[in-house]
């Protein structure tokens, strides 16, 4: 699959009204193709997650649009806005946000029992991917006695379950040590991205730069630079 | 179960301190609400023993009589009128009143005499020891074994007391559906020893018990009794007419009411707010499932399920117990009213259903404005 996977066209968020509007993203365009890996980074309070939310259907922007696979997602409902994330988007949160009281695979059948899946085949599915990420003999486990490398696994594999088109990964080594999110993402880069999909990581973090196929760098909320592959100056 | 449900039903079990605390006070709750009707329901039913016990389809009476502590006598004259009445099969005078009787120990004891017609004996217990004809025997009586027999010091068959200055002898031993309200044993004897040995009014009828020819029959028999200027009522009328005595002119109904209510709001209230705080504390695991693309209608059926399921096992538990304690205290104390009814049951659904309405509405609301963006942002 070629082409543009994510577009989107001067995006813009703001807060309050009058004197008191603050903009927390203005004017911001982008466009990202499938089999890429696409950076958002800048310091806090730069609008990446908030860009990030836009783009993945989950913050509606004030100003612009953005078209994933052909499709304005801001036209959408509600409704189908959330059945348009449940299948062609999937999400890695900083907190990973798993289910200390369903098991590992459990945990990752989430998006498929969503989708209305059977119980046993989302299961197995979920089982199948957590051989992926090297994550089978955990499968039985609550994830709160994984280690913090294995619980980002299993958000990867909750996030990659269901086959979307898209993957957001917000700050994916943010809680994890140096060696263990460079191996994390260069995992993700080898074995999760591949031509049918596109990849959205927010990150502050240097050290996982090398891997990225565009970086898009935001300040104030809007984008202060732009870097065809991982070359950005630490 | 569809998936969602499934996982639902996992996230409130696994989470095995809060469902604990759930269904703790929704067991509570549902207990303390099963007792209390229960109890208000046994009162009302003791309260109607004699009614229950004698069976008679129609009593007629004074109609200032509310409850059959205070039966008011009626003039002899009334008992042939009834008896001419078109539709009535028989009818047959029934003597109830209270007396002292004093025991061979010395010790002065409060009884309810009720007198049978001589001659048909309607209204007479099942005996357990003795024959019924031997109630024509001298100073005979029959004795109710119910919760209040022990106060006889447990009379046998041949067992004499003194009623009035008059001896008295036991010649049986009964048993009836139900015991009395007030504490009192219950003695049996004929219509003509009971006027004979307690100090009477110039009228001894104390009710006039009516078996109609058939049921049509009911309504002609209480239209002439009531042009007589008395009061006819079928047995169930009759109960009612106590039971709205005891409900709405005296104190217990008001209190037993809102004690339930007050049990209605300690279960809402623990119930309600352990939801809530069960719910708040997994806002962000509801808030990813928006992420990813949970509908809010889907959230409120798992806030839904949880709320109805963590109800109907508190429910079951709660009226389970009830029923246990209810069980042993019939038979372990003395005049213990309780008696569960379905409409106890009913009632105490409706409030569970109201309890978990209540929670999950509370809960789902917060879990409805929940903005994805907000895990987001941690």
């Amino acid at each position: 699959m070629a082409g543009s996977a994510v577009k989107a066209v001067n995006l813009e968020k703001w807060f309050g009204e009058g004197e008191a509007r603050t903009y927390a993203v203005r004017k911001v365009s982008l466009e990202a193709g499938f089999g890429k890996m696409l950076y958002i980074v800048g310091p806090s309070g730069s609008g990446k997650t908030t860009l990030l939310s836009m783009i993945s259907g989950i913050l509606r922007p004030d100003a612009g649009t953005v078209v994933v696979q052909d499709k304005e997602i801001w036209n959408l409902s509600p409704n189908d806005i959330a059945d348009f994330r449940l299948h062609h988007i999937g999400f890695v949160f900083q907190d990973y946000h798993l289910f200390p009281r369903l098991t590992t695979a459990e945990n990752v059948a989430i998006p498929l029992i969503i989708q209305k899946h059977d119980w046993q085949d989302a299961i197995h599915q979920a089982m199948e991917i957590l051989d992926v990420v090297g994550l089978k003999d955990r499968a039985q486990l609550n994830p709160v006695k994984l280690s913090g490398g294995e619980q980002q696994r299993v958000a990867i594999a909750r996030a990659i379950v269901a086959r979307p088109d898209i993957l957001i990964f917000d700050e994916p080594t943010a809680s994890l040590d140096g060696i263990t999110g460079k191996k994390i993402i260069g995992f993700v880069k080898e074995n999760i991205l591949n031509e049918h999909r596109c990849i959205l990581i927010v990150t502050h973090d240097s050290r996982i730069f090398e891997y990225a196929d565009q970086i898009i760098m935001l300040e104030d909320g809007a984008i202060v630079k732009t870097v065809e592959g991982g070359l950005l100056e630490k | 179960m569809t998936g969602i449900l499934k996982i639902a039903f996992k996230l409130l079990v696994n989470d095995k301190a809060k469902f604990a605390a759930l269904i703790v006070g929704i067991t509570f709750a549902m207990f303390l609400m099963v007792q209390l009707t229960s109890i208000f329901a046994g009162i009302l039913k003791k309260a109607s023993a004699n009614i229950i016990n004698i069976g008679a389809k129609v009593w007629i009476m004074d109609p200032a009589v509310n409850n059959p502590l205070n039966s008011i006598p009626m003039p002899d004259y009334i008992l042939d009128a009834v008896r001419s009445i078109d539709g009535v099969n028989y009818a047959v005078p029934l003597y109830s009143s209270a007396s002292l009787v004093k025991l061979n120990n010395g010790v002065y004891q409060a009884v309810t005499v009720l007198g049978l017609d001589d001659t048909s004996l309607v209204g007479r217990p099942q005996l357990l020891e003795g024959k019924i004809e031997d109630i024509y025997g001298a100073d005979a009586f029959i004795v109710v074994r119910d919760q209040e027999y022990a106060k006889l010091d447990n009379p046998t068959l041949g067992t004499t007391f003194e009623l009035n200055d008059h001896r008295g002898v036991i010649v049986g031993i009964a048993q009836v559906t139900t015991s009395g309200l007030f504490g009192m044993p219950t003695l049996y004897t004929t219509y003509r020893r009971a006027i004979q040995y307690i100090p009477n009014q110039r009228f001894t009828t104390a009710y006039i018990l009516v078996e109609p020819k058939s049921e049509q029959d009911i309504p002609t028999i209480k239209a002439r009794v009531a042009a007589l200027g008395y009061l006819g009522l079928t047995k169930e009328e009759f109960i009612q007419r106590i039971s709205d005595y005891y409900k709405y002119q005296t104190g217990i109904g008001t209190n037993i009411l809102i004690m339930t209510i007050t049990s209605f709001l300690v279960g809402l209230s623990i119930s309600g707010q352990t939801f809530y705080t069960f719910v708040l504390e997994n806002l962000d695991k509801f808030g990813a499932l928006k992420a990813i693309g949970a509908k809010n209608r889907e959230l409120v059926y798992m806030i839904l399920f949880q709320a109805f399921f963590t109800g109907c096992t508190g429910y079951g538990l709660g009226v389970g117990l009830s029923a246990l304690l209810i069980n042993i205290a019939v038979r372990k104390v003395p005049g213990y009213a309780g008696n569960i009814t379905y409409f106890n049951l009913g009632l105490a659904f409706v409030m569970l259903l109201v309890i978990v309405f209540v929670s999950s509405y509370i809960a789902a609301r917060k879990v409805i404005r929940v903005e994805p963006f907000e895990i987001f942002r941690g």
